[in-house]
């Protein structure tokens, strides 16, 4: 019989004002035996709701079943058949609008913390000798552009099929967004090279500093043997409002400003990287990118954060939990206010955002009630650092040096619906394909494509041989 | 890893490395430029392909020791390794067709990376003025390579203690109203030196491209902190440059944005050099 009480286990935290001043991680996990009552609180429903919410179809009560039972390295093993990074996912998920979001206890209560559970198998394993049990070698050679969460998913997938996977990655170590983007507070970096150990364990094989695009071509990929490409080349060229004064020194995409904190390390002395010392920080957008800028700002010393959005706090598109973290460690947020200029002092240093005043008019084609400006409602909001974390658009270096590959007008990636592209064996998901999205739905990305790659080897060469 | 198989010590500040790596030697071409990382705790610095070797598959670098993390990598020896070094990033420069007649202008360090365009145009068979400023006599570099890779070089310093006296915007000028009738001008260097040889050359109306040093983290058009104003419009100097038109560029906003570590540069390099934090 299922534990009834209505509410999660709660979590233990950081404390606000402690953790708005360290980057060490806020949400610190269950314990084993808050695990185990958490387990207890599923049903374990015969349709299984949770897993149509979940982009990479874990087998949740199969795995809080055993959870349940203090059987934690089972958990992890049904979790790790679908999932390569439930250390990355249990993390970072939105579930309140995936797996909680259709649990049958959200419905009179709250739903199974079902991400602390995946979270929990996850840290409980780490360091510990899991069985690896990599498929026997196919002969079939796949490359896979971009180490991000797609395609770190697309590459688990396949290597677990037997395939021989390169990851081809940009930057000097791979796990894009989840290593340069997702603050470590949130996320630690060494939970994220842990799950790609893994992988490379499973024999993927990852070349960091190689910039698909310039170094080599997708085309030269297909030259190399490799017989179906993966791209996942994920955010590209940060957005700007094109407003005055973005050009001012102190004015950071929230790519980079993140980048130098969580890439970087600008926030650890023993690295050379420099970053603004602010005090009055101003961050544009209302995403979870947002919110990541706005407390890596306050770790990082800011005396005043704001959040700048145009639309109200019901709009907000970040994760609830980071909105709610944000709050209490101090970030203000300045709904239904919109930056029309940037001012500077005599050196070209941003000192002000005048904003503008709005209110909600009639719903959009988001569906969402469009914000529309209050006249003569400017005013001056004093801030030396702006960052502007109001969306990116796809990556160019792909799309322009490979002939065939079909981009909408947005220059996203046009895939079908298994994720393959107007060119023959290229596939591609994540953000190349969607624009910025979330972890999580570039992973179901990944997986569907690695299915529909592995398909599409397999049938080319049935064709051969028959 | 990336092993360093010569190092040379151009002048004082100014240092030389061929650097083992095939991949990206396959592919260089002028103008186009890598970064590196000297090791784990260093910044990503890009810094322009000098030259390349497809057959050894070696990349050329040169930069000069100015801040913390050139210090770091110039610090390295022959056979030492750089932990990571990507590229070729940015776009190769586009000359327009039937070029006959080109002043390549380099002005100190920035001669490394007029050096390689100079080669490309000689080797094109395109007439290469090649004017290359320095302060002194003492700083100059790349003298018997220059004039081996153009049609002339006119090597010009600040105080007059070796080859033309003046800066190499006046000999451009003097180029020019001479009656050298030139298609294209190629000008790298510093930022001021870049703006002077536009507005020499705007009168004109010769064609100047300027090759931009942006602040840059990643180079492949996913940190935007390399954003330039050029006829108006951000351009990221990773992915759309860093080659631009120099009479739409606007150089002000680039030398403030280009300042903006200043502070921390000066504080970097006082902890490298074990003094107080």
């Amino acid at each position: 019989m299922a534990d009834m009480r209505p509410n999660k286990i709660p979590v233990a935290e950081q404390e606000p004002e402690v953790r708005a001043h360290n980057f060490e991680e806020v949400t610190l996990g269950y314990s084993l035996e808050k695990a185990v009552r958490e387990a207890r609180r599923c049903l374990n429903c015969k349709n299984k709701p949770c897993m149509n919410g979940c982009p990479v179809g874990v087998r949740i009560p199969e795995f809080i079943a055993k959870v349940a039972e203090g059987n934690f390295e089972d958990a992890y093993e049904i979790i790790k058949t679908t999932n390569s990074l439930p250390a990355v996912c249990g993390r970072v998920c939105p579930q309140e609008n995936q797996c909680e979001g259709k649990c049958v206890r959200g419905i009179k209560g709250e739903p199974v913390s079902i991400g602390r559970l995946e979270r929990f198998c996850a840290d409980y394993m780490r360091g510990k000798e899991t069985r690896v049990n990599p498929a026997p070698k196919n002969g079939h050679k796949v490359a896979v552009v971009g180490g991000g969460p797609s395609g770190l998913t697309a590459a688990g997938d396949l290597a677990k099929l037997g395939y021989e996977v390169t990851v081809f990655e940009a930057f000097h170590t791979a796990g894009g967004v989840l290593m340069y983007g997702i603050p470590e507070f949130r996320l630690p970096k060494a939970i994220v090279q842990h799950e790609i150990d893994d992988l490379e364990k499973l024999g993927v094989k990852i070349m960091t500093n190689m910039v698909i695009g310039k170094v080599l071509s997708v085309d030269e990929l297909f030259e190399m043997g490799y017989e179906a490409v993966f791209v996942g080349s994920g955010a590209g060229l940060p957005r700007f409002m094109g407003i005055e004064g973005e050009g001012l020194i102190g004015v950071y995409s929230a790519n980079e400003y993140l980048t130098r904190i969580n890439l970087m390390k600008a926030y650890r002395n023993e690295y050379a990287t420099p970053i603004m010392k602010s005090q009055k920080v101003a961050v544009v957008g209302g995403g979870n990118v947002a919110m990541d800028a706005a407390r890596s700002a306050l770790r990082i010393g800011a005396k005043k954060v704001y959040v700048v959005y145009r639309r109200s706090m019901d709009e907000l598109p970040a994760r609830k939990e980071e909105v709610h973290h944000a709050i209490e460690e101090g970030v203000e947020f300045l709904t239904l206010n919109n930056p029309v200029k940037l001012l500077g002092d005599d050196n070209g240093r941003v000192r002000s955002v005048v904003c503008q005043k709005m209110e909600l008019g009639e719903p959009d084609e988001s569906g969402r009630r469009s914000p529309v400006a209050i006249e003569g409602s400017d005013y001056e909001l004093d801030a030396d650092t702006v960052i502007m974390a109001i969306g990116t658009s796809p990556n160019p270096l792909i799309r322009n040096t490979t002939p065939g590959l079909e981009v909408n007008k947005r220059g996203c990636l046009i895939v079908d619906e298994t994720e393959a592209t107007s060119k023959e064996g290229v596939y591609a998901g994540g953000d190349a394909v969607t624009g910025a999205a979330t972890v999580i739905l570039a992973m179901g990305a990944g997986k569907k494509a690695a299915a529909a790659i592995d398909a599409y080897i397999k049938a080319k060469e049935s064709g051969i041989d028959g | 890893m990336f092993k360093i198989v010569r190092r040379k010590q151009l002048n004082g500040s100014v240092v030389l490395m061929d650097i083992d790596a095939p991949f990206i030697a396959k592919k260089a071409d002028a103008g186009q430029f890598v970064i590196v990382r000297s090791d784990e705790y260093s910044e990503r610095i890009p810094l322009t392909i000098a030259d390349f070797d497809r057959e050894k598959g070696t990349v050329t670098i040169i930069f000069q020791t100015i801040g913390g993390s050139t210090m770091t990598l110039a610090a390295l020896n022959e056979g030492d390794e750089i932990k990571d070094v990507v590229g070729p990033l940015g776009t190769a420069t586009e000359y327009e067709k039937g070029i006959k007649k080109v002043a390549v202008v380099g002005g100190g360090v920035g001669c490394a990376i007029a050096y390689p365009q100079a080669k490309k145009l000689h080797n094109m068979g395109v007439d290469v003025q090649l004017i290359a400023g320095f302060r002194n006599k003492d700083i100059i570099i790349l003298e018997e390579e220059m004039r081996k890779e153009s049609t002339q070089l006119h090597i010009c310093t600040d105080d007059g203690s070796y080859g033309y006296h003046g800066f190499v915007t006046d000999k451009l000028k003097e180029l020019i109203d001479g009656g050298a009738d030139f298609d294209e001008v190629i000008a790298i260097g510093p930022v001021p030196m870049m703006k002077f040889v536009c507005q020499t050359t705007k009168p004109y109306g010769i064609k100047t491209i300027v090759s931009l040093n942006p602040i840059m983290i990643d180079g492949t058009g996913m940190c935007g902190g390399c954003r330039v104003r050029v006829g108006g419009e951000i351009k990221y100097a990773c992915v759309d440059g860093p080659d631009f038109d120099g009479h739409e560029v606007d150089f002000s906003e680039l030398v403030k944005r280009n300042s903006t570590y200043h502070e921390a540069e000066k504080l970097h390099v006082c902890r490298l050099m074990g003094g107080v934090k």
